[in-house]
């Protein structure tokens, strides 16, 4: 069984409809990468998992159980953990605050601020100063590590690249890799197409709020993604 | 000597605006509510402490602690009832509601208690009127002594509710940013309605001393809305040191202004108060952030 499914999810923005009835699976263990152009939906579709938008319609099921209509602070405790786009740290509070307000509503388990520190060695140094403070890779270190320590079921990853630099891009990617070693459960959206196949078990392209792509990471090619990723397959003018 | 006298005076009374508006800003900070009925429900809590003291003889600071839970409780209902709601609607909703809410609140009392004014000074004894002596000229009231030292000790606390608690870590985080503190777990709806309940236990305190240095009446609260307000304008938002800094200085700018001119005394708070502010707006256009 699916640890995390998706059942015709359809996702609005007052009128705009970002997100056009999406059914996705994902099993323990797996990593599935969602890529597609700037508006594509996947944003909008990580926070409907996460709980920050709420649906028009469809269903979100979380280990066989509909969660809906639970509120994002609930579905933390579930077992979902989303790393927002742009980090979204709380950045007046220190690295060590930023980790333990996480800690103190996730699920009991392996991770600890303590295990974030060997993961992420580079935040050590930086533990007491205020996160607003931080270079760019450090801050996306303390994103991940938030979203860890609440011991999610399912992590979700919304452009951990964006806005890094290649060398700290590099760092945060060599951690985010042991991590999914470690057996965890991962959504990732990633611009890097060719990062994302290559951490990925499985890609799913959005085109306008659909998946027009699905498959193994490693059956599907770079052209078949590029094709669906600009929609160029559809014989109709965009 | 009688200008430092002065200054002593005006930082006491600044611990009393401090003691005041500590309510008002923890709420400003986390909830960026401007509570319009922050005097009322420190007068509110003064005509309670009041009629029980009035009815059993009781101390007056034993019939404080009988209070504080009930106070928690209302802000808590508060919270959850009126301002959740008024919230959702933008900013100057809440401001409406809570305006609202203090006419209700002096109207309420009004009916309860007439319009005779109260106050809490016969059931102290001798803490309403002996002070000590520094040197043959200045001296300090025990009540002014006292009010001081439960400022301070209050906002410490708060503060260090802030700094060190797990509550106080989820006040900042969704001060901070209300959308991301949901997606780490933290449950909005109850961490406001703790925060109002505390916010709401500090103003009873204030309104208990109000009570014991002074006089009151149903329709005393918006006088002690405005200095608290000043007091955490001129601290700055979101730190309670800031909020006793402000107090102090408006204290003191208050009685040196007296001390000039009889009727300065309102004229050099309010003067002050304008010039912080314009400071900030002049220093914000500068910085071109708005």
């Amino acid at each position: 069984m699916s640890l995390l499914a998706l059942e015709q999810l359809d996702v609005r923005h007052g009128q705009l409809q970002a997100v056009r009835g999406i059914s996705l699976a994902v099993r323990e263990g797996e990593t599935l990468a969602l890529v597609g152009a700037n508006g594509a939906g996947k944003t909008t579709l990580l926070r409907a998992v996460a709980g920050a938008h709420r649906p028009a319609a469809g269903r979100v099921l979380l280990d066989g159980a509909d969660i809906t209509a639970v509120p994002a602070h609930r579905r933390v405790a579930l077992g979902i953990a989303l790393v927002p786009e742009g980090r979204r740290l709380f950045a007046g509070m220190t690295v060590e605050e930023n980790l333990r307000v996480a800690r103190a509503n996730g699920r009991p388990g392996a991770w600890s601020v303590e295990r974030v520190l060997e993961v992420f060695p580079m935040l050590r140094a930086r533990f007491k100063a205020k996160a607003g403070s931080l270079s760019g890779g450090e801050q996306q270190a303390t994103a991940i590590g938030r979203a860890l320590v609440a011991n999610p079921r399912v992590l979700l990853l919304d452009e951990v690249s964006l806005g890094l630099a290649p060398v700290a891009v590099e760092r945060v990617y060599q951690c985010l890799e042991a991590v999914i070693a470690g057996g965890a459960t991962v959504v990732l959206v990633e611009q890097d197409l060719a990062r994302a196949l290559r951490v990925a078990t499985r890609v799913a392209c959005m085109l306008e709020g659909s998946v027009v792509l699905e498959g193994a990471a490693a059956d599907v090619t770079r052209e078949q993604v590029t094709e669906a990723y600009f929609g160029l397959g559809r014989g109709q003018p965009a | 000597m009688i200008w430092l006298n002065q200054v002593i005076q005006g930082v006491m009374l600044g611990g009393y605006y401090a003691l005041i508006a500590c309510g008002l800003s923890f709420m400003f900070g986390v909830m960026r509510i401007i509570n319009l009925a922050h005097g009322d429900l420190a007068i509110l809590a003064a005509f309670l402490v009041w009629a029980i003291v009035d009815r059993s003889g009781m101390s007056p600071f034993l019939a404080l602690a009988l209070v504080l839970p009930l106070m928690g409780a209302l802000g808590w209902l508060m919270q959850r009832a009126m301002l959740e709601r008024s919230l959702r609607s933008g900013v100057l909703v809440p401001l409406l509601t809570t305006f609202g809410l203090a006419i209700v609140i002096q109207n309420l009392l009004f009916l309860q208690f007439g319009a005779d004014t109260r106050s809490l000074a016969p059931a102290i004894g001798d803490l309403a009127f002996e002070s000590w002596s520094i040197g043959s000229r200045i001296y300090i009231g025990h009540l002014a002594g006292l009010t001081f030292l439960v400022a301070v000790l209050m906002l410490g606390a708060l503060q260090l509710l802030l700094t060190h608690t797990p509550l106080g870590r989820s006040i900042r985080a969704i001060a901070e940013d209300p959308d991301t503190a949901e997606l780490v777990g933290i449950d909005s709806r109850r961490v406001y309605a703790a925060a109002a309940a505390i916010a709401v236990m500090t103003v009873a305190v204030g309104g208990t001393f109000l009570a014991m240095r002074a006089t009151f009446g149903p329709y005393a609260g918006p006088a002690q809305l405005i200095f608290a307000f000043e007091a955490v304008v001129i601290g700055g938002l979101g730190s309670m040191w800031g909020t006793l800094a402000g107090g102090i200085v408006l204290g003191v700018a208050q009685n040196l202004g007296a001390q000039i001119a009889p009727n300065g005394f309102l004229i050099a708070g309010h003067a002050v108060f304008l010039l912080v502010l314009g400071a900030r707006l002049a220093r914000q256009r500068l910085k071109g952030t708005p």
